[in-house]
């Protein structure tokens, strides 16, 4: 699949959420764990050997699901294949829930866990311009100029 | 640099909804003959498959930091995703239609997180500054039987003017440095347990907590959106549990008359 890799690259390069050497294995035979740099901004999820400043590999973090496996570790999988697991040894049981906290956001609604993603941002919005509706009887987003925007829509969206 | 291409080529595809989708032009990067091809914009994805019906996209833009212009181009209906940078490429694509040009740049020029975070973080504000008010805060949990909404407080005062939000992303990814928040953004009673006033009635759950005030306007932004969405997966999670609980004792009054 081709795609814009300059601007990929350039996004790894911004002020990362959350970013620390951590432990890392990825999900492919025969591999072991190895100390990466890993940093979250927005969406994606980079890995860097800790002395390079170009990433290794980037992880779009939509539809995937955040585990915690055993002590200081936690994995983050995709609801399609949810046996490839790339893992993650932290230094500390602490800093291993700071990045599932950082990571995901459980739904028991929904079940399986959703992480920190558009996704997740997008039903934020919806629910607060619910709420607000509710309460004023007026759409906040209609200062904005974007309450026909299909991503915001309250109901179920067609595509 | 390696994607999680599978799992991408997964999300293209699944029927999770897209937020815009249809023909459109491509201009090739070394030739300027125009490939017509499917779209697919979800999130700050946007995906493009050589058919409708192709299995896997033939590649993906993806949105952060890029500027949507009209272009001034011969091809009808054409505009551009320009990315700030040196050697960037920009991208012309040409709609079939007027009414598709502008659905594709109003679409495309709020795809990125950052607008998204943006919008939340507003809304957010809003909505604490009316249950709460910028000055004081609330009196507590009122007993509303059967109702999950907390009273509403300063109805009659108009909300916080928010800042206008800008409709063309700045090219930089001005991504946000947070903190992790701990402790004050706890929700109270968060163990699970229902709540039931004097008459038996389901009680609405907690409110969520006033946002600390700080020092400075950045801190208090890093602050609120960090706290943004810790207030709403923490009230997400409590009605969740919630629901599980009360559809827990909905099944076994069920199972209980039956013999």
């Amino acid at each position: 699949m081709r795609y814009n890799e300059r601007e990929l690259l350039s996004l790894a390069r911004q002020p990362a959420e959350k970013a620390a050497e951590i432990l890392m294995r990825v999900p492919k035979k025969g591999s072991v764990l190895k100390k990466r740099l890993v940093k979250l901004v927005v969406n994606f999820l980079f890995y860097f050997r800790t002395d390079e400043a170009e990433p290794i590999g980037a992880l779009l973090l939509e539809h995937c699901r955040i585990t915690k496996e055993e002590d200081n570790v936690f994995s983050i999988s995709f609801v399609e294949e949810p046996e490839r697991k790339y893992c993650f040894e932290c230094d500390s049981e602490e800093q291993c829930q700071e990045w599932i906290e950082a990571l995901k956001r459980a739904s028991l609604l929904h079940g399986p866990f959703l992480s920190y993603s558009y996704e997740f941002m997008r039903r934020s919005l919806i629910f607060y311009r619910n709420e607000i509706q509710k309460m004023t009887g007026k759409d906040p987003l209609e200062q904005y100029g974007i309450s026909e925007e299909a991503r915001f829509q309250l109901g179920t969206r067609k595509q | 640099m390696k994607l999680n291409e599978r799992s991408l080529a997964f999300y293209a595809t699944c029927d999770s909804p897209a937020d815009n989708t249809g023909f459109l032009y491509k201009r090739g990067e070394r030739h300027t003959a125009y490939h017509r091809r499917w779209f697919v914009l979800k999130g700050n994805m946007l995906f493009y498959f050589e058919e409708r019906e192709s299995r896997e996209p033939l590649g993906v833009i993806v949105l952060e930091g890029c500027t949507v212009e009209l272009c001034d181009s011969a091809e009808e209906f054409s505009f551009a995703i320009r990315f700030g940078g040196a050697k960037s490429r920009t991208y012309v694509l040409a709609a079939e239609s007027q009414a598709a040009m502008e659905s594709w740049v109003k679409s495309l020029s709020r795809a990125s997180f950052d607008y998204m975070r943006l919008v939340v973080r507003a809304l957010e504000k809003q909505l604490e500054e009316m249950r709460w008010g910028p000055a004081g805060g609330c009196s507590g949990c009122q007993g509303l039987p059967g109702s999950w909404k907390p009273k509403p407080m300063g109805l009659e005062r108009s909300p916080e003017r928010l800042p206008a939000l800008p409709t063309v992303l700045p090219k930089e990814n001005g991504c946000a440095v947070w903190n992790n928040v701990p402790g004050a953004d706890r929700l109270p009673g968060a163990s699970g347990c229902t709540r039931h006033d004097s008459e038996g009635n389901l009680r609405p759950p907690p409110l969520p907590p006033r946002r600390r005030a700080s020092s400075s306007e950045a801190g208090s932004a890093r602050v609120a959106a960090a706290e943004s969405l810790s207030t709403f997966c923490q009230l997400h999670e409590q009605y969740g549990r919630e629901v599980a609980q009360l559809r827990q004792d909905w099944l076994e009054r069920r199972r209980g008359p039956r013999p």
